[in-house]
């Protein structure tokens, strides 16, 4: 990486921004904003949501025109603004996140798709779009069925067809935004590796992501944001995860492992040889009141089934749980949520939240009893409830009956977790909390953490970032297989060594 | 081959019952399994299958239709008054005119659907009762018997003697029917625009992200169920010899079960024009055995509704779960 940065201190840029400026509605999302990309570089764009990262993407590709005064020089030719068109025409491509493919078409076509584009009617020309498809897909390395539907292939091959659809289009600069944030790790490494061929085939790639450690690995250059104005560019050799969210955030954060003394706390979960063909293997392991266990692992290494196996919503062929010194067999997820165990999913987007309803809504659902006055639902409770969660989780909203997808991804987490704090639990499950969370808000949601463990409650911390529970558990186990293969205290252990264990 | 499964597991499935149900039937009557049953279930499916692919680019497009059963009917009293005015006329008039008028009823529920942005389902069920009320009002329930000889005259494009000393026929429905599905499968499969319809059914946001004209897409499922529709009202009136105000009412929903039981998804994106026509042919083939073994009129549709849930729950067991030999083995990544 540090050589290719050395190239490119001395060839020209592809892309250059000048003096960009951004207002919506009174509020400035970009100010004065300069960015530079270099022919054939991967450059990371960096910040916190709502830092301006998306609204300077949509300025260069033309989907925004930036205010008066501000200079695009692309390619050659220098523009007061893009518009899609030409962006499109002079090779900038857009990976969105939700990647905008066709589940139901097949590769070839999805990858093509430029092909049946136009004005006029034509025939379709299968063996052009094949052909075109296989070239793409040849140029990143990689062979699939190309007439197979797409929605037959995981979202990591998905990936993958959205990135050759960007190499039909000639691309010359992609941009790439959160493509990891679904990726398992061997995926990750994979799409990092057909992000290097892109690049040595001399496409630029500006590569967005929440992930600081792919950040580091991927790009020779970061170009951070904070509050719509540019902090900094910098190359990316010398550059810690921890650097990085301190430009991000302008805050200091201090790492350091938890020390509680537990050992007089009585046990909340017991669990002996808990088993499910084919998904968890013989897991034994106990939670204490105030504890929190992180649970770490690749992702299928049945973390996940695991928490589903204790909500109730799978059920174990064999071995037993006790919870709070009763052995419990739940039948399905009411009874595990009536016992006191809590599961706030790892897809907040689809399974956590029901995004299009109120705030207020999506936090009393699992406890619509509690707010019963004979047998209606009271609003004054509901209200009353409500505000109560908002005030001691923190949450910033607008108004309660807002959507819920109005609120950014931290907060709408914290919602998540009031959703289950009104369960009154006894073990709360945490999968993947922080998945598609600012780095800032992270922190927030953890002190939260760390707080209702010193309330008395048992947590479960799942994650595949292993520095996520390193420093946010008091003891880390570590999963593969459906086993658990390992059993850590952070503090006793270093990060590394955890770290290499999980993913060798 | 293990592909050819996956990617057609729909229509296999369907072929599969239609196979069951024909094996039993043939054994079952004695009629069954003759030629001239088979041309008379081509000859009575002839204006469904019309209808079913028609409606088939609605739901690819991500759409729902339920007025274009009536608007048929509206089509049929139309076209029969303005054969009228232009003196008789002929099949080719015929066909412009109906299909002519068929477009233009369905460019309304576009129009409403995309000019207004209001859900398809609930457009096309408001037309549906302004299409029928409209037709009722004006005829005051009246039929029309009088239609042109041209009309009314069958036309037998094959025959032949069976032993029994009947005739087994193939009609022009058969052929129209033949035209709608040919001209249907290459619009949907062979033309660029086709594939946008797809596109735009599978991901709206992903299509309107690449350029692809929203409003048109719209118009033009819209406007060729439009089509197939006034195409089939006019055959149907052909067939029956008259035209009935209320003689199509209630199709729509025959159609769409088939349709859907053909594998398309409500929601967009996916369906076949193959799948189509099985859906339509199980219905039918289902009614005609249990009409030749005798069974009440008045049990059809508790046993076509049956028939329907047990195929299409068929179809919706993933392929795997059904033959464990083909399951793939994964790649991993």
């Amino acid at each position: 990486m540090a050589d290719q940065a050395l190239d490119g201190a001395t060839s020209r840029p592809l892309l250059s921004l000048r003096n960009t400026n951004m207002t919506f509605g009174g509020v400035k999302a970009l100010k004065n904003v300069s960015f530079e990309v270099l022919p054939g570089e991967v450059h990371c764009l960096a910040g916190e949501n709502g830092s301006g990262k998306s609204t300077l993407i949509k300025v260069i590709t033309g989907v925004y025109k930036p205010e008066a005064g501000a200079v695009i020089d692309y390619d050659g030719q220098s523009y007061s603004n893009m518009s899609p068109v030409t962006a499109q025409a002079g090779g900038i491509q857009v990976i969105w996140q939700d990647l905008a493919l066709f589940p139901e078409m097949t590769v070839a076509e999805n990858i093509a798709f430029q092909t049946v584009i136009g004005r006029w009617p034509r025939l379709v020309n299968y063996a052009e779009m094949r052909r075109v498809a296989t070239n793409a897909l040849q140029r990143l390395g990689v062979t699939l069925d190309v007439d197979l539907a797409l929605h037959h292939f995981p979202i990591a091959q998905r990936q993958i067809v959205a990135i050759a659809r960007a190499l039909v289009g000639e691309a010359k600069l992609v941009f790439m935004d959160e493509p990891t944030a679904s990726l398992t790790q061997s995926e990750t490494d994979y799409l990092l590796d057909i992000v290097r061929n892109l690049s040595a085939s001399g496409v630029a790639v500006v590569f967005v992501s929440h992930r600081l450690a792919e950040v580091l690995e991927i790009s020779s250059r970061v170009t951070v944001l904070r509050d719509g104005a540019l902090v900094g560019v910098y190359p990316t050799k010398g550059l810690t995860q921890s650097r990085i969210t301190e430009l991000m955030t302008g805050k200091t954060f201090d790492y350091s492992v938890l020390h509680r003394d537990l050992s007089k706390s009585p046990v909340m979960l017991e669990v002996e040889g808990l088993s499910r063909p084919g998904e968890i293997q013989d897991v034994s392991l106990a939670v204490r009141r105030g504890e929190t266990l992180g649970i770490t692992g690749l992702l299928g290494a049945g973390r996940t089934e695991l928490a589903l196996t204790l909500f109730g919503m799978r059920k174990p062929k064999s071995g037993s749980v006790v919870l709070d010194g009763k052995p419990v067999r739940f039948g399905s997820n009411r009874d595990a949520i009536a016992a006191g165990v809590a599961y706030l999913s790892e897809d907040r987007l689809s399974l956590g939240l029901i995004q299009p309803q109120a705030i207020a809504d999506n936090m009393v659902i699992a406890s619509l009893d509690k707010i019963l006055s004979s047998g209606f639902i009271s609003s004054d409770r509901k209200r009353s409830l409500v505000n109560r969660w908002i005030r001691d989780l923190g949450v910033r909203i607008g108004k309660q009956d807002d959507a819920i997808s109005t609120l950014s991804g931290g907060n709408q987490q914290r919602v998540a977790i009031a959703k289950w704090l009104a369960t009154d639990p006894k073990l709360l499950i945490l999968d993947a909390p922080t998945v598609g969370v600012d780095v800032g808000a992270r922190a927030g949601i953890f002190d939260i953490v760390s707080k209702l463990a010193d309330s008395g409650l048992a947590i479960i911390l799942i994650s595949d970032e292993v520095p996520e529970v390193y420093f946010n558990a008091d003891r880390v186990l570590h999963m593969a297989q459906g086993r658990i293969v390992g059993e850590y205290a952070p503090g006793a252990t270093t990060l590394q060594a955890i770290e290499e264990a999980v993913y060798a | 081959m293990r592909r050819f499964v996956r990617s057609h597991a729909t229509e296999l499935a369907l072929l599969a019952v239609i196979a069951v149900i024909c094996v039993f039937l043939s054994f079952a009557t004695d009629r069954f399994f003759t030629l001239g049953n088979a041309f008379d279930l081509l000859n009575t499916s002839s204006v469904n299958i019309i209808f079913a692919v028609g409606l088939l680019v609605v739901l690819v497009a991500g759409g729902i239709d339920i007025s274009f059963a009536v608007a048929a009917s509206v089509v049929q009293y139309l076209t029969a008054t303005v054969l009228g005015w232009v003196g008789g006329g002929n099949w080719i008039i015929g066909v412009i005119i109906a299909g002519a008028l068929g477009v233009a009823l369905g460019c309304i529920n576009a129009f409403l659907i995309h000019g207004f942005r209001i859900i398809s389902i609930v457009a096309t069920i408001s037309t549906f009762n302004i299409f029928f009320g409209l037709l009722m009002f004006f005829t005051g329930g009246v039929s029309i018997y009088n239609l042109p000889d041209w009309l009314t005259n069958r036309v037998v494009l094959f025959e032949r003697e069976m032993a029994d000393g009947s005739w087994a026929e193939i009609t022009l429905p058969v052929l129209i029917m033949a035209i709608c599905v040919v001209a249907t499968w290459a619009l949907i499969t062979r033309t660029t625009t086709g594939r946008q319809l797809y596109a735009f059914g599978d991901n709206p946001e992903g299509a309107r992200r690449f350029g692809i004209n929203i409003g048109a897409m719209q118009f033009i499922a819209f406007g060729w169920l439009g089509l197939m529709a006034g195409i089939a009202g006019l055959v149907q009136a052909h067939y029956a010899q008259e035209v009935v105000p209320n003689a199509l009412y209630g199709r729509e929903l025959d159609v769409l079960a088939a349709v859907v039981l053909g594998g398309a998804r409500l929601g967009g994106g996916k369906g076949s024009v193959l799948g189509c026509i099985l859906g339509v042919l199980l219905v039918s083939i289902t009614q005609n055995g249990l009409n030749l073994m005798g069974v009440s009129p008045f049990a059809f549709k508790m046993i076509v509704g049956a028939i329907i849930l047990a195929a299409i729950t068929l179809s919706n067991t993933s392929i795997e779960r059904l033959l464990p030999f083909l399951k793939s083995r994964r790649v991993p990544s």
